[in-house]
């Protein structure tokens, strides 16, 4: 039987080829070098909200007199706490508040991809993840994720210094740099000699060589006991937990970079309450992770989330908003600079709105992502425009990071 | 190269052994597709009309334990009764999904019905609908897998499994009277999902205000519970629309139907069906050329399904590339069932217990829980997003542990992987099947090498 370690420079050996074969591989020199782990103290935890997440109900316009009368039931007759004067917060996500007035806790608004106007989330989510421009034809994007692209350009890598966890594929880490994937499901208790066979069986097929390998290897790591917040959570709560849990017991470890995606933001009907459960798990996953994190490495940790695109400003006929362009991004973590809602506002006049009836997109998501990644990991400005985003002109630094 | 009835068996079935008089060639395959279905009538399904009965009965449940005050105790045990047939119901139609693709003479008709079921994904987003979900299968899907496209799409559209789904019941013309001087109106959930999935795909050209006048034409239907779907004149919105070009005009469903049917014979409606066929049963990059000629057939036979599926199976791509793909969740559990002789009837039989325990349940863990897809654009195709550490895993598992569940002797692996996999039988599985240290774990590698998992 394989152990561990074993395991993890398999990976690593078996991975070594196809990054130097990458034709965007390039070798940069990190700022921090310190340490054995190859990306230095900081952690980076990207978390996809699939469905297109409302960004007007989670951080309201409430000075914008429009607004409610966009939104005859949502919005406004929330009760949103106000976070700056202009902006207010949806009472759902109230248990993060401590984290804004810590600085802990910002916001991006008017963000999106490039991508524009067919409005599906499937290649939405496609060109989020894969972080290209329009250029490449839809369903011919990069099978390469952003992130796993930042992790072709680290020397030194070892497969658990990135993690994609939940049981959906993770397209963002998908590529030729080491990545694992764990979930809670994960099982697998074999013979030695039932494994050893598998192993023959396996050999020549890389697919099923490399995930077996890794099912393997995975299945032997103790899942750590859920325990803190007793209060009785829901089962799509505790699921969360159970992520949560095991991305922040290896986050203190080596691990630095983590993938999630949390799903049930499409809201097009009722919106009023069926965004709740989908805000009560970002909460949660916030929340829960700074407190499993601890504060020496909340300190140094930085958690996005990005939405394929936002939803219209207007309610529709159903209580519910359909598919739109400019979203909004969350940032949270003892590492990024909070406490404000960042991004050029662009209002909501008619006129403003982007084709008149979503939000206009003033920044590009991607742009946020790489200061973001400049500022945690030191990365030369050239290789997050070449590499990481092809095609994509960083603006000023807008300061994400502390 | 494979041999023709090994592929048909892999490629356009549900497995080896093939049954007995199952066709073994294009030709033969073709000829069962346009003759009768004969496996609907051997294992009879819930239809929709059940299902809404079913449906109706629980929410008249529902709103008497709402009012039932003094006797709540009597409504709550009814409300609980219904709810419980609901359940039933639903795992009986599964069972007969399953026991239809295990049993059935005609593979490839199974086939296209899961390949449509998929295309038109609806879920269940409230329980008590699950057996519309199915049933949508049963009479929109299945008996129109070999007719006309736009029929097909008409049924789906129009099923009340749909309609709810994709939120159209929710959905008024803003100038309707049901729009109650806007405090309702428009959701263009449907509209948008039925020209980008179901129709034209999203590489087609449409814009947005393709869709929402669309979702204005769509305007009037309704769900109804007891009828199901059913058209609102009050609830349309009122005049022309204009779709792509072409206006649409008049009373009830018929300029919906018309609608449906000039989406159905668009051009690039027929490349996105041609793709999408050739991606699921052939390869996850398929023939370039076979999806030309497939979408050159469609439109000169007026938009006929079979055509669809005569190019693909006459066209040399369809018998010589390799077996590149990865059996979904589904297929891999009825290829199994197939291979260990576990038939229809022992299927029909199993509990509600050992039906979650040894199948359903192990089918999440592999990543495909039946009837719940992710979203409207239904399962991946690619082998990469099935082949993971926890997919792959999950098909050890089972296979290690699930055969001695289901079956009183298990087979000896060795004769097993002769049945199940003929001539694909490679030299390391012959040598692990011997090797295996007893014959539990000899079935189980058998289920779980790559020739197994691959088609």
């Amino acid at each position: 039987m394989i152990d561990r370690r074993t395991f993890l420079q398999r990976m690593v050996t078996g991975a070594a080829c196809s990054v130097a074969a990458h034709p965007l591989f390039t070798t940069v020199t990190l700022a921090q070098t310190a340490g054995a782990t190859p990306l230095g103290d900081n952690r980076l935890i990207v978390v996809i909200l699939r469905g297109a997440m409302d960004g007007l109900d989670v951080v309201q316009p409430l000075a914008e007199p429009l607004f409610a009368a966009y939104r005859p039931t949502l919005g406004v007759g929330t009760g949103a706490i106000p976070l700056d004067g202009y902006f207010g917060l949806h009472p759902a996500l109230s248990g993060l508040m401590p984290l804004w007035q810590a600085g802990e806790l910002g916001f991006v608004h008017a963000v999106s991809t490039p991508y524009r106007d067919k409005r599906s989330h499937f290649d939405g989510q496609d060109l989020l993840e894969a972080g290209t421009g329009n250029d490449v034809p839809a369903g011919e994007q990069s099978r390469d994720g952003w992130l796993n692209r930042m992790l072709q350009v680290v020397p030194g890598l070892q497969a658990e210094t990135a993690y994609a966890i939940g049981l959906e594929a993770s397209p963002l880490l998908a590529g030729p740099a080491p990545a694992l994937h764990w979930s809670p499901d994960l099982q697998l208790s074999l013979s030695p000699q039932a494994q050893l066979l598998l192993e023959r069986l396996y050999h020549d097929d890389p697919l099923f060589r490399d995930a077996s390998t890794e099912a393997v290897a995975l299945a032997q790591i103790d899942v750590p006991d859920a325990g803190g917040m007793e209060t009785g959570p829901g089962r799509k709560l505790r699921d969360m937990d159970a992520l949560t849990d095991f991305a922040a017991n290896r986050l203190r470890e080596t691990t630095r970079i983590a993938a999630f995606s949390l799903s049930g933001w499409d809201t097009h009907r009722g919106q009023g309450n069926a965004i709740l459960g989908s805000m009560a798990q970002l909460q949660r996953l916030v929340l829960r992770m700074k407190e499993q994190l601890g504060p020496d490495v909340w300190a140094r940790t930085a958690l996005l989330t990005m939405t394929e695109f936002g939803r219209t400003a207007r309610e529709n006929g159903s209580q519910g908003t359909d598919h739109g362009t400019g979203g909004l991004m969350l940032t949270a973590g003892g590492a990024v600079r909070g406490g404000r809602v960042a991004g050029r506002w662009p209002g909501l006049d008619e006129a403003a709105l982007y084709d008149r009836r979503d939000l206009m997109p003033t920044s590009d998501v991607r742009d946020w992502a790489a200061s973001a990644m400049r500022g945690l990991y030191g990365f030369d400005r050239h290789m997050l425009e070449t590499v990481v985003f092809p095609g994509l002109i960083m603006g000023d630094d807008p300061g994400l990071i502390l | 190269m494979t041999d023709v009835p090994t592929l048909c068996a892999i490629r356009f079935g549900n497995g080896l052994p093939l049954p007995e008089s199952a066709p073994q060639d294009a030709g033969s395959m073709l000829t069962r597709l346009a003759g009768p279905d004969l496996a609907r009538g051997t294992w009879p399904a819930l239809t929709t009309a059940e299902a809404l009965k079913t449906h109706a009965r629980y929410a008249q449940a529902q709103s008497d334990l709402r009012q039932a005050g003094a006797d709540a105790a009597e409504a709550k045990a009814t409300q609980r009764g219904i709810r419980q047939e609901l359940v039933a119901e639903a795992q009986r139609a599964i069972q007969i999904s399953l026991a239809r693709a295990v049993g059935a003479t005609d593979g490839m008709r199974e086939r296209l019905v899961r390949f449509w079921v998929d295309h038109f994904t609806t879920v269940a987003k409230s329980p008590q609908h699950i057996g519309l979900v199915l049933a949508m299968a049963e009479d929109a899907i299945r008996p129109n897998v070999t007719g006309r496209f736009a029929q097909l799409l008409q049924a789906a559209t129009l099923h009340p499994a749909m309609l709810l789904y994709l939120d159209q019941h929710k959905s008024v013309g803003p100038n309707s009277r049901q729009a109650k001087g806007g405090r309702r109106g428009l959701n263009e959930n449907l509209a948008r999902e039925l020209i980008e999935l179901h129709s034209l795909g999203v590489a087609g050209n449409y814009a947005q205000s393709d869709v929402r006048q669309m979702a204005e034409l769509l305007t009037g239907l309704l769900f109804h519970t007891g009828k199901g779907a059913v058209f609102v004149e009050g609830a349309a919105e009122p005049g022309s629309e204009t779709v792509l070009g072409r206006v649409y005009d008049g009373k009830g469903t018929a300029p919906i139907l018309a609608a449906l049917e000039d989406l159905a014979m668009r051009p690039e409606t027929g490349r996105h069906l041609a793709r999408k066929l050739a991606v699921h049963f052939v390869s996850d990059t398929p023939d370039a050329a076979m999806i030309d000629a497939m979408a050159v057939a469609y439109a000169a036979s007026g938009g006929e399904l079979m055509a669809l599926y005569r190019t693909m199976l006459l066209h040399p791509a369809a018998w010589n590339m390799p077996l590149t793909k990865a059996r979904q969740p589904y297929d891999f559990t009825v290829a199994s069932l197939r291979a260990l002789g576990v038939g229809p009837a022992r299927i029909a039989d199993l509990s509600v217990a050992e039906l979650q325990q040894r199948l359903l349940r192990p089918m999440e863990r592999m990543g495909q829980p039946m009837n719940n897809a992710p979203g409207p654009n239904g399962w991946p195709e690619e082998a990469e997003a099935w082949i993971t550490p926890q997919g792959l895993g999950a098909r050890i598992t089972w296979a290690m542990d699930v055969p001695q569940r289901l079956l009183d002797v298990l087979p000896e692996p060795a004769a097993l992987a002769e049945r199940a996999l003929g001539p694909l039988i490679s030299l390391d599985l012959r040598f692990a099947v011997q090797a295996a240290e007893n014959r539990r774990e000899g079935v189980g590698l058998v289920l779980a090498s790559t020739e197994f998992n691959r088609r």
